[in-house]
């Protein structure tokens, strides 16, 4: 019984420490972007603005929550809980230290595909439901983005596994402990990083939302704290997706031994959070076009070169 | 664990009766979605987490996404939902309802006699799946690479099209 409540306690923290690092990096993306663009940005509420998280919180909680009536209800209430929790299930798998980790599954880099795969229907069935020309437009260039990174994001990884052997993220991290993926797998870090991106659609790959000529892409519509979930997932996502780079690149936990290995795992983490708002900070948005000219020409032959030479080497090293 | 896999089970016979009873096409291919997700934990409770996985990914993941992606591009409103509703009149169950008894019959008759075990006790890991697909499978494996390249060069031969020049001082020049 014990290691039940044990498991429910552990699950409850998790939840408890990512929704709340979510929300305060919406804090640390404005700062670090006025940082980076010589501006104040915020600095009223709390020491260093910190508060606006809170004053934004209740700005989501009481504005009106409006369902249009040319909407699809169900669907239109279900898609924005779909992001959340695809990304949400995904930090199940992934070992913050020796001990901590919720399920060690044996298959823990497939299931992170999975939910990954998962959660396209939040935009599909988002901007679908919302029955409005912009959206739907967001939702078929979302579709399009994220099924075909989906692909090179797989692909990339493969090679880490030919390596370590095994699905399981804890191998993975043991399997660095002489030499990071870093160094072993470059091309497959920078594929990875780069799907990485556009599977959360984050700028310079926020197509589906492209505020500049679609409004708001798939989430027009939304408002209140529907949009909120929206909000939270794309942060929670920018986070999966940084924790999974210092997992499978970084060696995870490993580090030398003056911190303890969870510090290193969320210093690695936040370092690649850093990187992705820099990324928002000073790259333009690909044309639509141009972004899957690039994905399937580019980062596919590439991708599947990595996977044939690492395949021969490995051969060749266990002759 | 067993009470674990009636529940999906049901979960699954309830979703996939919902697909073909659905109206609108995008409901439909919802239930369709959640009848393939409680399939790949009912493979999992079987012990074959790597087949679990691979059916959200490849099936939930992408083949259904293309389908709503399809339906969304055909903009299928209301006059699709009365069609639908013209099409299911009770007289369209008889058959599929006889065809769907006698294969229960024989499902019934199948797991009654005492012979059979429909439940493996080992893991099927990635391992002994890699294993079988390219030592007896081979071949199988092979084929269906072949019949993928074929669709792929009927897709490329489908989609390629003449470059066009928009500008018509241009296209003077070519027709000359």
């Amino acid at each position: 019984m014990s290691t039940v409540l044990e498991y429910i306690l552990m699950i409850a923290i998790v939840l408890f420490v990512l929704t709340t690092v979510a929300a305060w990096l919406i804090w640390l993306e404005r700062r670090m972007l006025a940082v980076w663009q010589n501006r104040c940005g915020p600095n009223r509420a709390g020491p260093f603005g910190l508060l606006i998280v809170v004053a934004d919180t209740i700005k989501l909680f009481f504005k009106e929550d409006w369902i249009p009536p040319f909407a699809d209800k169900t669907i239109f209430v279900i898609a924005p809980a779909i992001v959340a929790a695809t990304v949400l299930m995904s930090f199940v798998v992934i070992p913050y230290a020796p001990g901590i980790l919720i399920a060690d599954l044996n298959v823990g880099l497939l299931f992170f595909l999975a939910m990954s795969s998962i959660g396209v229907y939040s935009i599909v069935l988002g901007g679908w439901a919302s029955n409005n020309k912009y959206s739907l437009l967001g939702a078929l260039r979302g579709a399009a983005q994220m099924i075909s990174y989906e692909v090179f994001m797989g692909l990339s990884l493969m090679g880490i596994v030919m390596i370590s052997g095994s699905f399981r993220l804890t191998d993975i991290v043991l399997a660095q402990k002489d030499c990071w993926f870093i160094i072993t797998q470059p091309v497959a870090f920078v594929v990875f990083m780069i799907a990485g991106i556009a599977e959360t659609h984050r700028l310079p790959f926020d197509i589906p939302e492209a505020e500049s000529e679609l409004v708001a892409g798939f989430h027009s519509e939304y408002s209140g704290m529907k949009f909120g979930m929206f909000f939270i997932g794309e942060y929670l996502g920018i986070t999966l997706i940084s924790a999974m780079v210092v997992t499978l690149f970084f060696g995870g936990w490993l580090g030398p031994g003056f911190l303890p290995p969870l510090i290193w795992f969320i210093l690695k983490t936040f370092v690649f959070i850093l990187f992705f708002i820099l990324l928002r900070a000073s790259l333009p948005r690909p044309r639509y076009d141009q972004l899957m000219e690039y994905g399937w020409k580019i980062l596919l032959p590439v991708a599947l070169l990595n996977l044939l030479i690492t395949g021969g080497i490995l051969l060749m090293m266990n002759k | 664990m067993d009470i674990i896999f009636y529940i999906t089970a049901f979960v699954t016979l309830v979703s996939t009766l919902m697909v073909i009873t659905r109206h609108n096409p995008v409901h439909a291919l919802l239930y369709l979605v959640i009848s393939l997700l409680s399939l790949s934990v009912i493979f999992f409770l079987l012990g074959a987490p790597f087949a679990a996985m691979l059916e959200i990914i490849i099936y939930a993941g992408a083949i259904m996404v293309l389908f709503i992606f399809v339906i969304m591009l055909l903009n299928l409103g209301k006059e699709t939902e009365i069609q639908e509703k013209e099409w299911l009149r009770p007289k369209v169950w008889i058959g599929p309802a006889i065809l769907s008894v006698i294969l229960f019959a024989e499902l019934f008759y199948l797991i009654s006699s005492p012979t059979t075990s429909y439940l493996i006790e080992q893991t099927v890991d990635a391992k002994t799946v890699a294993i079988s697909l390219f030592r007896p499978y081979l071949i199988g494996v092979e084929l269906a690479a072949m019949l993928l390249m074929a669709g792929v060069v009927g897709a490329a031969h489908i989609g390629q099209h003449k470059k066009t020049t928009l500008h018509r001082f241009l296209q003077e020049e070519e027709t000359r």
